[in-house]
C-alpha cells in the first residue's frame, strides 16, 4: 500500500506515492536521486544523513518519508544558489574541511543549523554542536576552522 | 603558474563533494539494477547442517538465492603475501570461500546471497532462509588459541598457528640483556580496532553479454589489484574482459585495500542473473566484515646501561590473523612491524619473534599505520618506562639514544639491526622543535604546581619513525609479496597543450587531483587549470598498485614526475627543431623553451601542437606527446617526527582530557602543506581513538560485543582539541620529488604519546602502565588500585 506525500525539497514541490516504511534518506537518494545525502550507519549515530527539515537539522535515516509529508526540506544540493557556494561550503573548501567528503554534506547541514542558532560560536560550541556528526578523515581540526570561516563570512 | 610545489593550493576536487555531486559507489544507479543482501553467520564457529532456500526463493521480488553449494567450484579469496615458518615450511593458508558451505568461522562469515528487485525485498527474504547450524566452541583470544586443546579454526592447522617468524640476532640480544644494568619489561595487548571508514563498503557487478564484458564498481583503494585478484585467482575470467572502477571512495584507512567476497560475488552473479547487482554494507556488516586492525599480544623488554643508553630490545608477539588470511595480513606483524623495531634509536641488538594465529574472529589486516603503530607503541612505552625507572627526563633519554643525523647523500643511509636501511633522518631536530612549541620547561613547572593542588597533568612523548612507499619490488618479492609494488603513470599532453595524467594511485580523501596536478603544472610551467588527473578506472589508467602505506606521492608521484621528464625531453627535441637550435642551447622554464642568451623561444602549447600536427617535425620522430611510465623505487621512505601530548586526568572519574597536542613531522619535501596537515590531523585523531576510546571486544562465544557505533566509540569533535602541527624537512634522497609520505604518521605517533602522557600524569600514584583504551573506568580502577596498595 503506497501513501501519497507532498513536500518541498530544495524549493521545489515534490509529490510522490511511497511505501509506508520507506526511510526519508532512501526517499531522497533512491526516489529523488539526491545522492548528496549519505548513509553511514544503522544506529542514528554518524550524521552523514543530516538534512534540514523545516529549518531544523535532522538525521534523515531516523525518519520515514511519510513523516516528511507537508515539510520543507533542504539538502546539501539546495545550498549553493546560482552556482555560488554558500559560505559554509566555501568555508569547507577554504579551510580544507574535508578529505574523502563522505561526512561533508551532513557536516555542512549540521553547521548550518548551528550558525542559525549561534552566529558566533566558540570552538567548544562548534565541537559540541557537531558531536553527532562523525568524520574519520579530518580529526575535526579543519572542520572547526571551516565553521569559524563561515561564521565570520556570514556575520560580515 | 610556475612554483606550485609547496603551495597550499585549495583542493580542485572539493566542489563536487561540498555540493553533494560526488559519486560514491552506492550513488550509482543503473538500468535494471537489482540488489543483493548477504546472509551472514550469527555464530563464531558452527557447522552448517542444512540450508533450505525454497521459501526465500519464492518471496516477493526475489530473483536468485546463492549459497556455498553454488560457488563450490569457485576459488576462495587469495592472500597476497607469503611468510614462511622459521623451519622453512610455507605458512598455512586455508581456503577463504566466497560463501561458506560447511563451517562458518566468525560472526559475519558469508553464508548466502539473496538478489531481489529492491534492497528491502532482499533483506526480507533473508528472514525466510532456513539455515540449521550446529554451534561449536570458539576461540577469539590469540594467546588462548595456541594452547593445546583449543578449538581449531581450521582442522588442518595444528594449534591454530598460521606461521612463526623471527628477525634480528637472538644470541647477541640475549647477551646484551645479560650485561644490562637495568631492564624494563611490559606486557600488553595492542587491542583490536575496527577501521570504520564513514562510507560503508559497496560493490556493483555488471555483465554486458553482447560484449562479454564485466564491470565492477567498488569502494576500493586499488582497483587494479582487485581486478588482478578477482580475475586471475578467484573467478578465472580474463582480465581484459573486466573493468574495475573505484569512483569516489569515502575513506579507506586500509580497510578498502583488500579483496572482499562481495566484490567477487556481485561480479560472478551479475552474469547468472543477467542484470546489474548492487550490494552496500550496512554499518553493522562493516563492523563484522571489514578487516580489523592491530590485535597483538606482546611481551617487550628493553635493556639499558646505568646512563640510560639502550643496549637491547627483545619482543615476542602473538598476532591475531582472524579466521582467514586477508590480502596482506601476514605482512603486518612481520615486515611492517618486526622490521621497524630499530625505531629512531641506535639500539645495537634487537630480536623479535612473531607467532601468527587463527581465531574465530573477523580477519585482521592493515589498518592505518599497519604494524608500525604497534612497533612505535612498544618502543615508546619502553623508552618512557626506562626513563622513569632510571630517573631521567623522557626527552633526555631519547636524545641520548637517537641515531645521529644523516642525509643519505653525503652520509650513507642508516643500516638497522632488522633488515631495513633508513633513507635520511634528523630525529633530534623534530624533538627540539616540538619541545620549543610546547614550551617544555614551563610546562613541567606547571605540572609541578598542578600536582601540589591535587591535579594530574601529564606530558607524553612519541618519537617515531615509519616506513612508507613500500618497495622495491625485488625486495618485497624476496620478503614474500606476491605482487610488485611499483606505480605507474601516463602523461598525455593534448594538442592544445592541456595535460591529462592517468595515475595508478587512488585517492579516497588524499587529494591527488590537486597534489598531482601541482606536480604537473609546476614541472611543465603551465596553469593548474590546464591539468586533469584521472584515477580509479582500470579501462583508463595504466596498471597501478593503488594507494596504501602512504605510498601515493613517493611512488605514484615519482612515476608521474618521471613521465613529465620524458615529455620535457621529447619536447626539447621538437623545440630545437622548430627553433633551429641545438638542444644543448635550449633551456626550459615557465612553460617555454628559450635559446639561451637570445629572445628566441617557443611555448609548451606550440610544441604540443607541433607534436600532433607534425608538418614540420624532427626526422624519424614519432608524432604525439604522451608517455607511460612505471616507477619502482630504490627503497622505502622513512618519515619520522616527535609528537607531544598533554592531558589532564580527573582522579575522581578517571576521565582523560586532552589539553594540547603538538606534532612535528618530517615527511620530506612537501607538495601541498594544506593537504599534508590534513593528513596529519586525521592520523592523530585515529591514534588518539586507539589510546582512549576504541576497542573491538569479543565475548567467550565469539560474538562481537562492540558491533555498532553505540558500543564502539570513534573520536567525535568534542573528544579532541585543535592540533599544533609543524614540520622539519629532510628530503628523501632516492626519489625525484624528495617526498616521504604523510598518510600514517599521525596514527603511528599519537597512540603512544597519549598513553605516555596519561601514565606520566598518574606517576605520582605509582601507576606504571595502563592497558588501552584508557577509558574512564579503566583509569579509575587503576587509580583505586594504586591508592589501595
Ligand atoms: S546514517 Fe543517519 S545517523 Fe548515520
Ligand atoms: S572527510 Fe572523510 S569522513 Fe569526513
Amino acid at each position: 500500500m503506497e501513501i501519497p506525500i507532498k513536500l518541498t525539497v530544495n524549493g521545489e514541490v515534490v509529490e510522490r506515492r511511497v511505501e509506508p516504511r520507506l526511510l526519508l534518506v532512501n526517499f531522497l537518494r533512491d526516489v529523488l536521486g539526491l545522492t548528496g545525502t549519505h548513509v553511514g550507519c544503522d544506529t542514528s549515530s554518524c550524521g552523514a544523513c543530516t538534512i534540514l527539515m523545516d529549518g531544523k537539522a535532522v538525521k534523515s535515516c531516523t525518519l520515514l518519508a511519510v513523516q516528511a509529508d507537508g515539510a520543507e526540506l533542504v539538502t546539501v544540493e539546495g545550498l549553493a544558489k546560482n552556482g555560488e557556494l554558500h559560505p559554509i561550503q566555501e568555508g569547507f573548501w577554504q579551510e580544507h574541511g574535508l578529505q574523502c567528503g563522505f561526512c561533508t554534506p551532513g557536516m555542512i547541514m549540521a553547521a548550518y543549523q548551528l550558525l542559525e542558532e549561534n552566529p558566533n560560536p566558540s570552538e567548544e560550541e562548534i565541537r559540541h554542536a557537531l558531536e553527532g556528526n562523525y568524520c574519520r578523515c579530518t580529526g575535526y581540526h579543519n572542520i572547526v576552522k571551516s565553521v569559524q570561516y563561515a561564521a565570520k563570512k556570514l556575520n560580515r | 603558474m610556475g612554483k606550485l610545489i609547496g603551495e597550499a593550493v585549495r583542493r580542485v576536487e572539493d566542489r563536487r563533494f561540498i555540493t553533494g555531486k560526488a559519486t560514491y559507489t552506492d550513488d550509482i544507479k543503473l538500468p535494471g539494477m537489482t540488489y543483493a543482501y548477504i546472509v551472514r553467520s550469527p555464530y563464531a564457529h558452527a557447522r552448517i547442517k542444512k540450508i533450505d532456500t525454497s521459501r526465500a526463493k519464492s518471496a516477493p521480488g526475489v530473483i536468485a538465492v546463492f549459497t556455498g553449494e553454488d560457488v563450490k567450484d569457485v576459488n576462495g579469496l587469495p592472500c597476497g603475501w607469503q611468510v614462511n615458518f622459521r623451519n622453512g615450511d610455507t605458512m598455512k593458508e586455508p581456503k577463504h570461500p566466497l560463501l561458506v558451505a560447511d563451517k562458518v568461522r566468525h560472526v559475519g562469515d558469508n553464508v548466502a546471497m539473496i538478489v531481489a528487485e529492491t534492497r528491502e525485498q532482499a533483506k526480507d527474504a533473508a528472514e525466510l532462509l532456513d539455515i540449521e547450524y550446529e554451534v561449536l566452541d570458539a576461540v577469539t583470544d590469540p594467546a588462548k588459541a595456541i594452547e593445546e586443546g583449543a578449538p581449531l579454526v581450521h582442522d588442518d592447522v595444528p594449534r591454530n598457528i598460521c606461521f612463526d617468524w623471527e628477525i634480528g640476532d637472538k644470541a647477541k640480544t640475549d647477551d646484551a640483556f645479560a650485561k644490562a644494568d637495568h631492564v624494563v619489561s611490559l606486557e600488553f595487548r595492542n587491542q583490536r580496532l575496527i577501521p570504520n571508514a564513514i562510507e560503508p563498503r559497496s560493490a556493483i557487478g555488471v555483465y554486458d553479454a553482447a560484449r562479454d564484458k564485466y564491470t565492477l564498481y567498488t569502494s576500493s583503494q586499488n582497483p587494479h589489484l582487485i581486478r588482478l585478484l578477482l580475475c586471475a585467482f578467484v573467478l578465472g575470467i580474463p582480465e581484459h574482459k573486466v573493468r574495475v572502477v573505484s569512483p569516489d571512495v569515502g575513506g579507506g584507512f586500509g580497510s578498502k585495500i583488500f579483496h572482499y567476497a562481495e566484490e567477487a560475488l556481485v561480479t560472478w552473479a551479475a552474469k547468472q542473473v543477467g542484470r546489474p547487482i548492487k550490494w552496500t554494507a550496512e554499518r553493522s556488516e562493516s563492523f563484522v566484515t571489514d578487516a580489523h586492525g592491530r590485535d597483538h599480544v606482546t611481551k617487550a623488554e628493553m635493556a639499558f646501561d646505568k646512563n640510560g643508553k639502550i643496549l637491547g630490545l627483545r619482543v615476542s608477539t602473538i598476532a591475531n590473523m582472524g579466521a582467514y588470511l586477508s590480502t596482506f595480513a601476514p605482512a603486518i606483524p612481520t615486515y611492517l612491524h618486526g622490521t621497524l623495531l630499530q625505531g629512531v634509536y641506535d639500539t645495537p641488538a634487537i630480536y623479535c619473534e612473531i607467532t601468527a594465529v587463527f581465531t574465530h574472529t573477523t580477519p585482521v589486516d592493515a589498518y592505518r599505520g599497519a604494524g608500525r603503530p604497534e612497533a612505535t607503541y612498544l618502543l615508546e612505552r619502553l623508552v618512557d618506562t626506562g626513563a622513569r625507572e632510571l630517573g631521567m627526563d623522557p626527552a633526555e633519554i631519547r636524545r641520548k639514544n637517537f641515531i645521529p643525523p644523516f642525509d643519505g647523500v653525503k652520509q650513507p643511509g642508516y643500516q638497522t639491526q632488522v633488515a631495513l636501511q633508513y633513507d635520511s633522518g634528523n630525529y633530534e631536530a623534530t624533538l627540539n622543535k616540538a619541545l620549543e612549541i610546547i614550551g617544555y620547561d614551563k610546562l613541567r613547572k606547571e605540572q609541578e604546581e598542578a600536582r601540589k593542588q591535587g591535579r594530574y597533568i601529564g606530558i607524553g612523548f612519541s618519537t617515531y619513525i615509519e616506513a612508507c612507499g613500500i618497495a622495491p619490488s625485488a625486495v618485497v618479492g624476496a620478503l614474500g609479496a606476491r605482487a610488485g609494488l611499483y606505480e605507474s603513470s601516463i602523461v598525455r599532453v593534448q594538442p592544445t597543450g592541456k595535460v591529462t595524467v592517468y595515475t595508478g594511485s587512488h585517492a579516497h580523501g588524499q587529494g591527488h587531483e590537486t597534489t598531482f596536478a601541482q606536480i604537473v603544472a609546476d614541472t611543465l610551467g603551465i596553469p593548474l587549470e590546464d591539468v586533469e588527473v584521472v584515477h580509479g578506472d582500470t579501462d583508463a589508467i595504466p596498471f597501478g598498485m593503488g594507494t596504501y602505506g602512504s605510498r601515493s606521492l613517493a611512488v605514484g608521484g615519482s612515476a608521474l614526475r618521471k613521465g613529465l621528464d620524458k615529455v620535457i625531453e621529447k619536447g626539447t627535441k621538437i623545440a630545437a627543431h622548430l627553433l633551429e637550435a641545438a638542444e644543448e642551447d635550449l633551456e626550459f622554464a615557465n612553460g617555454e623553451w628559450k635559446v639561451k642568451g637570445t629572445d628566441k623561444k617557443i611555448t609548451f602549447g606550440e610544441v604540443a601542437l607541433a607534436a600532433y600536427v607534425p608538418h614540420n617535425f624532427p626526422e624519424g620522430m614519432e608524432p604525439g606527446l604522451e608517455f607511460s611510465t612505471f616507477y619502482d623505487p630504490a627503497n622505502f621512505t622513512f618519515p619520522f617526527g616527535t609528537h607531544i601530548a598533554v592531558v589532564e586526568v580527573d582522579p575522581e572519574t578517571g576521565k582523560v582530557t586532552l589539553k594540547r597536542y603538538v606534532a612535528v613531522d618530517d615527511v620530506g619535501t612537501v607538495i601541498n602543506p594544506l593537504i599534508v596537515d590534513g593528513q596529519v590531523h586525521g592520523g592523530i585523531a585515529q591514534g588518539i581513538g586507539q589510546a582512549l576510546l576504541e576497542e573491538a571486544v569479543y565475548d567467550e562465544n565469539g560474538e562481537l560485543l562492540s558491533s555498532s557505533f553505540l558500543e564502539y566509540a570513534i573520536p567525535r569533535a568534542d573528544d579532541l582539541v585543535s592540533f599544533e602541527v609543524d614540520r622539519t624537512v629532510t628530503p628523501c634522497p632516492h626519489n625525484p620529488l624528495g617526498v616521504k609520505g604523510a598518510g600514517e604518521t599521525g596514527t603511528i605517533a599519537s597512540t603512544a604519546a597519549v598513553v605516555n602522557a596519561v601514565v606520566d600524569a598518574l606517576a605520582p600514584l605509582g601507576i606504571k602502565d595502563l592497558q588501552m583504551p584508557l577509558t574512564p573506568r579503566r583509569v579509575w580502577e587503576a587509580i583505586q588500585q594504586a591508592k589501595a596498595s
